[in-house]
Formats: structure tokens, sequence, C-alpha cells
């Protein structure tokens, strides 16, 4: 329970710091501070595959993609442009980011009110550690059984991904 | 143990935060790192919800929803500095030659 | 007698005192190997045999000045060497090196001669050495110099790179062994054929073998991938700005990098601590000759071989060996369906 309260703080504050920070480089590093946060959290929900999926993938492949681009962009030092207040936006925008904050009280208020929030996580499913070792071989089995063709279509688009990619930002010479 | 209400009230938390990001700040880096928070707070939910009906469906849907994140995160990336060679900015209000 | 935490605590420690050691007997001993090959003395002045030269460098780098660039971001500056160090250190923390030991009944039950025994250990390492990736690009950003950071990039995509053929030649390991813990799959490699060869992987994988070694040295920034810390052409790379107790981390977390990657070699390939003659209990000394061989391989690899220009090394990575581990995964993977061993 302590770990869930320490994980969570860390996850929401890195992320509170990614959304309102200066630089970009001091963003892209909390964000992956916050990844190692979730990856903790996997773990406590029994996980343990997806948190080292997270860690493998997320924070180690994708965020030194976004690094890179920081670095190449130079973008540490980027001014942006003039506006009410540098780096926040306009009127209308505001407006949206007060939605998500009314999202974030409402779904609070409508777990406590139903009593379905208070459920205990041990409802079902197999025991503490022989399910996680029976899990990465049951995610594989599910994952080319069921989801076969959300696999194959996800190979596509990775392809797609990286053509694309390649050709966007191919300098024209 | 920890209930699902807990977890599912703090991806919401993080959720809000990236929506907050994307709306409110006004450089393109900064936005993409918002959208790719919003996309873990959702791996969050699934996964919570995996484990509460014991189903490894949710672990599943979470590598699927990686899997996107990052070819969302390439492509989105080289839009970047390609819109970067054009304009030599960060800023997406600087690109409107779309707008009536 | 002694609760287990306890000597669950005292596993950490020893386990730490065993690495920091062990990255010295690697200085001295990259040296006098390289003297060896090179056909000349190594070093020989201080202490017998030159035995204490490690502890003569780690004083003199921590009594040199410490430098930082004006304009380097000092956060990120500070940051980098400490992350380098501690993911070198921590990916050592779910590799076994025993099995369990009661340490002569001085415990109320066996524990085993590991850190954490996690059961999807292989991937941490693997998660381990991606994050190990940041300590190099952030070092070479925030020292705000073109050799670091052009280093620091060029480090960065090679691991990347060769991340992948690493992954796959694991993969190979993981389908014949059927489990993703390090125990269970140096378990698996107990046993003979025949009665005198050792069931270990090596020789049922020997192209995996060879691509994981590959995938290591270029993993770990080592010659002929050493491209990054190249010292003809980059002055040092991304720790050129560094110097003192941060240089010392930097020099410490590849060593331990290259002490980790032999050991993960040795056990998913080479058996780990299983080995004729010696009882169960003794067998990490087995598994300390095996490190020891495969780090004497990388040392005689450095100062052998050639460097290998980047554009090579990348096309290396990407063009020849990860179709070679793909190909040497899916043969084991049908090998695995077809003679179900």
């Amino acid at each position: 329970m302590l770990l869930f309260y320490l994980f969570g703080a860390i996850a929401v504050g890195a992320s509170l710091l990614v959304v309102l920070g200066r630089n970009p480089m001091h963003s892209v590093l909390l964000l992956i501070v916050s990844f190692a946060a979730l990856a903790g959290l996997y773990i406590g929900l029994e996980a343990p595959f997806a948190a080292v999926v997270q860690i493998i993938i997320y924070a180690g492949a994708i965020m030194v993609l976004f690094l890179f681009v920081v670095m190449l962009l130079n973008a540490h030092r980027e001014d942006d442009a003039p506006g009410a207040r540098p780096g926040l936006a306009h009127g209308p925008l505001r407006a949206g980011a007060v939605l998500a904050l009314l999202l974030v009280a409402e779904l609070g208020w409508a777990l406590t009110r139903a009593g379905r929030g208070e459920g205990d996580l041990l409802a079902s499913g197999p025991g503490a550690d022989p399910a996680a070792l029976q899990s990465v071989r049951s995610l594989g089995n599910v994952l080319f059984t069921e989801y076969s063709l959300a696999f194959e279509v996800t190979s596509i688009l990775i392809i797609v991904a990286m053509v694309g990619a390649v050709v966007l930002a191919r300098r024209e010479s | 143990m920890v209930p699902l209400g807990h977890y599912l009230i703090l991806s919401a938390i993080l959720f809000a935060t990236g929506t907050m990001g994307v709306f409110l700040r006004r450089n393109v880096i900064t936005m993409l790192l918002s959208i790719e928070v919003m996309l873990n707070a959702v791996n969050l939910a699934f996964i919570a919800f995996g484990r509460t009906h014991g189903s490894v469906d949710g672990q599943v849907i979470m590598f699927f929803v990686v899997t996107v994140a990052a070819a969302e995160a390439a492509i989105g990336l080289a839009l970047v500095i390609a819109l970067f060679r054009h304009r030599e900015s960060l800023n997406p209000d600087v690109f409107t030659s779309l707008k009536w | 007698m002694i609760p287990v935490y306890v000597a669950q605590l005292g596993m950490v420690l020893a386990v730490f005192v065993m690495l920091l050691l062990s990255a010295a007997v690697m200085v001295y001993s990259e040296r006098k190997v390289a003297a060896f090959i090179q056909q000349r003395y190594g070093p020989y002045l201080v202490g017998p045999r030159g035995l204490l030269q490690p502890i003569a460098d780690v004083i003199k780098l921590m009594f040199k000045e410490p430098l930082r660039p004006v304009a380097a971001d000092k956060a990120i500056f500070i940051l980098a060497p400490i992350l380098s160090a501690t993911a070198a250190f921590a990916a050592f923390a779910v590799v076994p090196f025993g099995g369990e030991s009661t340490f002569f009944g001085l415990l109320d039950e066996p524990i085993k001669l590991q850190v954490a025994d996690v059961n999807v250990a292989v991937l941490v390492v693997f998660a381990i050495t991606s994050i190990s990736v940041y300590g190099i690009v952030l070092a070479g950003w925030s020292s705000n110099s073109k050799y670091s950071l052009l280093g620091a990039l060029r480090s960065a995509s090679q691991m990347i790179s060769y991340e992948l053929s690493y992954g796959m030649a694991l993969a190979s390991v993981l389908v014949l062994a059927g489990s993703l813990s390090l125990t269970d799959i140096v378990n698996a490699q107990q046993g003979a054929w025949l009665g005198f060869i050792p069931r270990w992987f090596v020789f049922v994988q020997p192209l995996g073998f060879v691509i994981f070694m590959i995938a290591g040295v270029a993993e770990t920034n080592r010659a002929p991938f050493d491209f990054p810390e190249a010292e003809q052409e980059l002055v040092a790379g991304y720790h050129t700005e560094y110097s003192s107790t941060a240089f010392m981390m930097f020099f410490l977390a590849e060593y331990i990098n290259m002490v980790t990657a032999a050991a993960v070699a040795a056990n998913l390939f080479l058996g780990g601590w299983h080995g004729p003659f010696l009882p169960e209990y003794l067998g990490w000394i087995w598994f300390l000759v095996k490190i020891a061989a495969i780090l004497f391989f990388y040392i005689w690899m450095r100062w052998t071989l050639p460097r290998l220009r980047y554009d090579q090394l990348m096309q290396f990575g990407w063009k020849v060996l990860l179709p070679l581990a793909a190909l040497n995964l899916i043969v084991t993977a049908a090998g695995v369906i077809y003679l179900g061993n």
C-alpha cells in the first residue's frame, strides 16, 4: 500500500513537471522517471512482464528517440512565440484544460458514490507468485491465438511507421 | 491490497495531466510528451482492470498500446523535424498557412 | 541462526564489494594482458608485480581537480555518471552466481547466491542495459561540446542497434530453456551428454553464442566497436569533459557492464555454475572461471582487432548480425517444435 502511494506520487509529480516544465530536455527525463514509477506500479499489480516491457520499449527506446530529436533541434533553448504568457495557451484551450480537471473530479465522485471502487483487487484469478510465472506463458498464448490478427496488423503498422519516419525526416536534396 | 478505485483515480489524474499538457503547452515536443503521459495513464487502467478480472487481456492490450505509441512517436517526431526545418520554430501557433 | 533478511542484506553487500573488486581486477588484467600481447611489461612498479596498480589509479583519479564546463547543464552533468554507474551495478542484481547454499549451516534455510530472484530476470538485465544508454547520451549532451555530443549520439545509436541482435540471441536461449528466470536457464544446462560433454547451450546454439558475444562487445562499447570513445578520433568521446570522480564512475560503469555481460553470457550459454569435480555449493568457482575466460576473450579482442569505422559498425549490426540472429531464432524455434527436446 505504501509502495502504491510512493510510486503514484512519483508518477503524478513527474508528469506534472513534464507538462509544466520549461526545458524540453528536463521534461523528457522527468517522463522517464514517471515511466519507471509506473513500471513499479505494474509490478505491484503482478504484471512483471508488462513492467519490464514498459522499461525496455517506452523508457529505453521511445524516450531515446525523443532525446535525439530534442538534441538535434536544440530545443532546450527554444523560445515559444510571443503569447499572453510564453508557454501557455490562450482562452479556449484553457477551457479544455479545466474540463480535464472536471473529468478527474467526476470520476472520483462516481467511484465513491457507487461503492464499486472499494472492491478488493484480489477478487479473482490465480494465486500470487505462480501467477506471475504462468502469466508470461499465458500471455504469449493469448497474444498469438486470440489476438493474432492484431499482432500481425501491428507489425505492418511498425513497418509503415519506419518507412514514414525515414521519408518524412529526409532532407530534400 | 490496494482497491481498484485507487488505481483508476491515479490513472484519471495522469490522464488529466496529459490532457492539460496537450491543451496548454505551446511547444510541439512537450505536446507529444503529454500524449505519451495520456497513453501511460490508459495503460495503467488496462492493467489494473486486467488484474481485477484475473485475465491477461489487460496486459495484451497494454502491449498493443505501447507498440502503437512507439509508431506514433516515431512519425510525430519525424513530422516535428520536417516542420522545424521549414520554419525554425517549435511553436504550433507559428504554422498557420492552412488557416482561412 | 542468522535470519534470512540479514543474509540477504549481506548478499547485497557482498555482490557490491565483489563488483568493485572485479572492476579493479579488470583494470589490472587489461593492462597486463595488453602488455603481454604487445610484448612488453605491464605495470610492475606499484606493489608486487604491479598488483596494486588499480589502487594507484583510483587514488590518482580521486585527487584530480573536478572540472565542469561553464555552459554545461549542471543537473544533467552530475546525473549522467551517477546514472551510468547505478545502471551498471543494478544489472548484476538479478544475475545468479551459484546454486543454493547455507554457508555451512549458518543459515536456517538455503538462500540463492543472487541478490533477487526475479522470474523475468533475463528481461530485467535487458531493460537495465537499455537504461545505461542514457548515462552516455546525457553525458555527451550536458558537456556542451561537439566531440562529446557526437560520441554520445554515435554510442547511443550503436547500443540501440545491437540491442536487437542481443535480444534475439537471448530469445533463442529462452526458446530452448522455456523460462525467463536465469536460475531456471542455468539449471536446464545440468548434466552431460555421453557422460563428458556438458549440456551447455553453447553446443546447441553456437551461432547464438557468437551473436551474443559480438552484440555484448558492441553493447559495452568495447573494441572493435569502441568508436564512440576512440582516442584518436574524438578525443575521448562522451567523457571528454569529465575528470576526477565522475570519470572514475564512467570507467567503473564500463568495466562492470563488461562483467555483467560476461556473467549473463556464462549463465545463458556456458552453464553458469555447473561444472565437474566440484560440489554444488562451490559452483561459484566455476562461474568465476567462466567469466574470467570470457573477459580474457574481450581483452584479447580489444588489443588484437582494429577498430571498425562507424558506418561499417552500423552496417554490420543491421545487415549482417540482425538477419543472422533472426535466422537463428527461427531455426531454434523450429527445432524445438519438431524435435521436442
